[in-house]
């Protein structure tokens, strides 16, 4: 067997009241692309870092090319022969393609930067991947596509030995994965041991020879990818979340419909959305369905009062209500855990205990602050109910992985037992144990009698846990679709597609 | 592989690009204006009103310079006004009162510059204070300090300050240029040079492009961080020198508000706030279009020289918007 290229083992990291990475062993070889899977909070994006020294371990030992090494940056990483392309880009969107291949080693003649040779030199790297590119063309006026491969091409020529490529594939088409693929094949030719993560399984399989799985940041194995089914891959990420991902699928979603809460009547908002008739039940699940821009969100918005909406009215009961501002909708007893949970929703600084009382606190008014006992039996509760993990109430927030922070903001509405609950992609880049348990709460929520308003932009899930399922497109509410167990995924679609079906 | 090749080959040294379009509108700018100018006032349209133009804004353009590197990576200096000034006092004081040879006072003050911008930047980048604020404080400790030394104006009376302040250069055709106007272009061509053709250069726009991008690319931000004030506090102190060589004196309460004089002119040059996107001519052209409206305002005789102030923030407006304008549609292009 080949020696590795880069070896680590006994790596441990931890961060103010969580343990990133505990104990964990790596090893690439040349030549190979080596995948490492793990859900949100499974350690890879620690590990990344303390591979590339953005972070420094706690505990163990890197071996690169043989001899031991500590890490100590970027710039450092790179000479060893460590090179990484991120998901977002890190280059700059302002200088030419030539310059980001070239910053910070250009070729100099006389003392200054001879502009000639690194046009030239970049187009030649960049041919020898198969680019034909404008190189004195700004990198932000490449798609992103270009971009990391243009980024690739800096790292290569870094005379990389170590490719690291941090979920480059999330945000690109299917053409473009495939040229990714083509570009990453070749330099695997080339003997350059690539890093792969992604959270696409038949990514992994594509290109992928080996797999190291992370869980919790524990290493699980390093497996073969062939010697790995699609079905062992995912248990092995996911524990025995898997079990209960089966058990939710079983649950059909019965509809306990309770009295009627709000009644919408031709609530709209130029520009926003089209006027929209809809009535919300206790303990009803409403799905809102379509594509992004759809107006999705900005129905949600109108209900909370995010946005005032400049036509119709709403009906509470038989008393006609105002929700023209998050306040009064609030008073009214809707909740709204909003898209972008690190901008609108969650203060990243305070800790976990701070975030889930803001709400409550809030509605109370400060004159009347809750008491500390009061304030932990509460957290406590939550914690244990929704499973935030860690378990602590006095770690920051930032340091919990996208799904736990999503659960937080979740417990900061639950804790204020609002009547109707606007949840906008909640699971949204969260891993899959995450996802399964907000939906399963969710279900349980309902069947508690809140009213739920369920955004997603994963048809399967709309359908799993909501009992009606409002279909938008256009900014104009289609039509809606009872989920009596006949809906499929691709009748929505249908209905997306054709936007005929009248109400 | 060969078409890639020969197509970079036969490309135009040089090629019209979206971003390089602010720079020219200014210039677009500058000539109407001076066109209007010579149109519309007999003796306006002569070469020594445009070399007084470099003349009359030496000062400015020197500063002007220095604040293009820091907006370009990303920065801003508010010190600058206030440094041009406390360079002015340490020049009446040096020579004066303490009777020192100009030429070392001249190296002492250009020195307290650097190194006040140094102490700034190395502020910036170690304790992460913004440079919003780090520079507001240095601007009321360079303006304290001066009015410490002395509340009232101190007239210079130097020979090698005066020999350099009363001559100028002559050029063909009787046109005439000060010393000051000389330095002033020098820095200017350094300055270009050290943008286009040097790593520190380069490096000023990659951290004005992308912080995180630059320390991840192992590039030395933090380096050139606290270099970009380090240059800026070197062209306020060699401002503060050309204004007390135009004006022969050091006065506590000089140069109030250039900062934003400067801010402006860079502005409208074209450099973007958030940094990364401009150039240095740009600056350059962005000081003349505000010497030629002052010009034109004294040409008029009749209007309040305030008028100018009025110019200088609709110009802002526009050019904000124009940036604007150009930066979406590059986003849109991005998507």
């Amino acid at each position: 067997m080949t020696r590795p290229v880069l070896e680590v083992s006994g790596i441990s990291k931890g961060f103010p009241g969580v343990q990133a990475l505990d104990d964990v062993a790596f090893r690439l070889l040349p030549g190979e692309i080596h995948a490492l899977m793990g859900e949100n909070g499974a350690g890879k994006s620690t590990l990344i870092k303390v591979l590339t020294g953005v972070h420094e371990a706690d505990a163990g030992t890197v071996v690169v090319g043989g001899a031991k090494a500590s890490i100590k940056g970027p710039l450092h990483a790179q000479r060893l022969g460590i090179s990484t392309v991120y998901q977002e880009v890190n280059l700059c969107p302002n200088l030419s393609v030539a310059e980001n291949i070239f910053i910070g080693r250009e070729p100099r003649r006389f003392g200054r930067i001879d502009w000639k040779a690194v046009r030239r030199r970049s187009a030649e790297l960049l041919a020898r991947l198969d680019l034909d590119l404008d190189v004195t063309a700004q990198l932000g006026s490449h798609s992103l596509a270009v971009q990391q491969l243009v980024a690739i091409v800096r790292a290569v020529d870094l005379e990389a030995k170590v490719l690291i490529l941090d979920e480059p594939t999330s945000s690109l088409d299917r053409g473009e994965v495939a040229r990714l693929f083509t570009v990453m094949r070749r330099l695997r030719e080339d003997g350059v041991a690539i890093l792969f993560v992604s959270h696409f399984l038949e990514q992994i399989y594509e290109v992928c020879d080996r797999v190291t799985v992370l869980r919790g940041g524990r290493l699980v194995g390093e497996y073969p990818i062939g010697e790995l089914s699609r079905f062992e891959l995912v248990a092995k990420m996911t524990g025995q979340e898997l079990a209960a991902l089966e058990e939710l699928d079983e649950e059909s979603p019965e509809a306990v419909r309770g009295e009627r809460l709000f009644a919408l009547e031709g609530v709209g908002r130029t520009g926003a959305i089209a006027p929209v008739d809809l009535d919300l039940y206790a303990g009803e699940v409403v799905g809102l369905a379509g594509l992004l821009g759809s107006g999705r969100s900005e129905l949600a918005r109108l209900v909370f009062g995010a946005d005032a909406a400049d036509s119709g009215r709403v009906r509470c009961g038989d008393e006609l209500v105002s929700l023209r501002t998050p306040r009064a909708a609030i008073e009214r007893g809707v909740a709204f855990c909003p898209e972008d949970r690190k901008g609108d929703g969650l203060v990243m600084d305070l800790t976990v205990e701070e975030n889930i009382i803001l709400a409550l606190q809030a509605a109370r008014g400060w004159t009347r602050p809750l008491g500390q006992k009061r304030r932990q039996e509460l957290v406590g509760e939550y914690i244990r109910a929704l499973r935030i993990h860690p378990p602590h109430p006095h770690t920051p927030v930032k340091n919990l992985s996208g799904g736990n922070q999503q659960k937080v903001l979740l417990a900061r509405w639950l804790i204020t037992r609002p009547k109707l609950l606007i949840l906008d992609e909640p699971t949204r880049g969260i891993d899959i144990g995450a996802k399964t348990e907000i939906q399963r709460l969710v279900v349980s929520l309902a069947g508690e009698g809140m009213g739920v308003v369920f955004i997603s932009a994963e048809l399967e899930e709309v359908l799993r846990i909501s009992h009606k399922v409002e279909v938008l497109r256009d900014r104009r509410l289609v039509t809606e679709l009872a989920n009596d167990g006949t809906l499929t995924p691709e009748r929505i679609l249908q209905t997306i597609a054709n936007g005929a079906a009248d109400r | 592989m060969t078409t890639a090749l020969s197509g970079l080959a036969r490309r135009a040294p040089f090629t019209l690009r979206r971003r390089h379009v602010p720079v020219l509108v200014t210039f677009g700018l500058f000539l109407l204006a001076f066109l209007t100018g010579a149109l519309r006032y007999e003796n306006f349209g002569t070469g020594q009103v445009f070399l007084d133009l470099f003349i009359d804004n030496s000062f400015l353009i020197v500063v002007a310079v220095g604040m293009t590197f820091v907006i370009l990576a990303g920065g801003i200096d508010l010190s600058v006004g206030s440094v041009v000034a406390l360079s002015g006092m340490l020049c009446a004081i040096g020579t004066m009162r303490l009777g020192l040879p100009a030429p070392l006072v001249v190296l002492l003050v250009l020195l307290i510059g650097t190194g006040f911008g140094t102490v700034m930047g190395y502020m910036i980048h170690v304790f992460e204070i913004q440079p919003f604020i780090a520079t507001l404080a240095g601007m009321f400790l360079a303006r304290g300090v001066c009015l410490t030394i002395s509340e009232n104006q101190i007239s210079i009376d130097d020979a090698a300050f005066d020999a350099v302040a009363l001559n100028s250069l002559a050029l063909p055709g009787g046109l005439r240029l000060s010393y000051g106007a000389v330095i002033a272009l020098a820095v200017v061509a350094v300055a270009f040079y050290a943008l286009q053709w040097t790593r520190t250069g380069r490096n000023v726009y990659a951290l004005g492009g992308s912080e995180q991008s630059s320390v991840l690319m192992g590039l030395p931000a933090g380096r050139t961080k606290i270099q970009v004030y380090a240059i800026s506090g070197f062209c306020s102190a060699l401002g503060g020198v050309l204004f007390a060589l135009y004006t022969l004196s050091g006065d506590p309460t000089h140069a109030i508000g250039m900062e934003l004089d400067a801010i402006a002119a860079v502005v409208i040059g074209g450099t973007v706030l958030t940094g990364g996107s401009g150039y240095l001519i740009g600056s350059v052209l962005g000081v003349l279009v505000l010497g030629v409206i002052k010009t034109i305002l004294s040409f008029e005789g009749t209007l309040s020289s305030w008028w100018t102030r009025i110019a200088i923030g609709v110009l802002l407006f526009g050019f904000i918007a124009l940036q604007r304008l150009i930066g979406t549609r590059r986003g849109s292009r991005t998507g």
